[in-house]
């Protein structure tokens, strides 16, 4: 943590807000990949109508998280001294993540 | 873990976490932003290792195959909810002025990891076409 410049704030030399965006992309990332596994899992397993429907459920989830993360990238890009976290946010993107869990139980067993 | 429930409510009721205590330097909690996504991330990793271990070991005995993802899925849940959990409880130790509370969650972690490994070892060793 280095003292805040005198005179006026103009950038945080640690770049936390940029550094949190990033985070957040990287964790995007992480969640594309387990969507795709998810969807290869489907397509290999010879498509019927169950798989079919919980692979979409897979994507729904996947878009919820996207969303999140979006709307979290927004804020932290707009302000130099963005707002924390909302336990509601968080609470969005965990319950997304556990939802592809179960989905993916559900399509291995 | 004992205080998860009581947590739960506060996840979705945000505006509670604001009457207790004083806003911390942005920073502190964009840092502990990031640790929570370094966490989601992992349990997003346990996801997509359930998923390849059903999909790339396909010459496994069933009960082998489906119990091995089964596992990675189940702690890829616990560490997302024990993300947001630590999160929060950090959030609302910020805002006290409190110590940051501890946790053996890593070390529970990393044990189920390492016996999931060794399964793996043992199974791609003995159990392949068993």
């Amino acid at each position: 943590m280095t003292a805040e410049p005198a005179g006026g704030w103009t950038r945080d030399p640690g770049l936390q807000p940029e550094r949190t965006r990033l985070a957040w992309r990287r964790t995007t990332l992480s969640g594309t990949v387990a969507a795709v596994l998810a969807m290869r899992t489907v397509l290999r397993g010879g498509a019927t109508v169950a798989g079919v429907l919980v692979c979409a459920l897979c994507v729904a989830f996947w878009l919820g998280f996207l969303l999140v993360a979006h709307s979290r990238i927004r804020t932290l890009a707009a302000a130099h001294d963005p707002a924390t976290l909302s336990p509601r946010q968080a609470a969005a993107a965990v319950l997304c993540t556990i939802a592809l869990a179960v989905c993916a139980a559900a399509l291995i067993s | 873990m004992i205080d998860l429930a009581r947590n739960v409510r506060l996840w979705f009721a945000p505006q509670k976490i604001r009457d207790e205590g004083t806003t911390p330097d942005y920073r502190f909690s964009l840092a502990n932003e990031r640790t929570f996504l370094a966490w989601l991330r992992t349990a997003l990793a346990l996801i997509g290792g359930g998923f390849a271990v059903d999909q790339f070991l396909p010459d496994l005995r069933w009960g082998w195959r489906v119990g091995l993802a089964l596992a990675l899925l189940a702690a890829g849940v616990l560490c997302s909810l024990r993300a947001v959990n630590h999160w929060l409880r950090c959030e609302r130790a910020m805002r006290r002025g409190e110590d940051l509370p501890v946790s053996r969650f890593p070390a529970l972690l990393s044990l189920v990891v390492a016996i999931v490994a060794l399964a793996m070892v043992f199974v791609v060793l003995v159990g392949w076409e068993g």
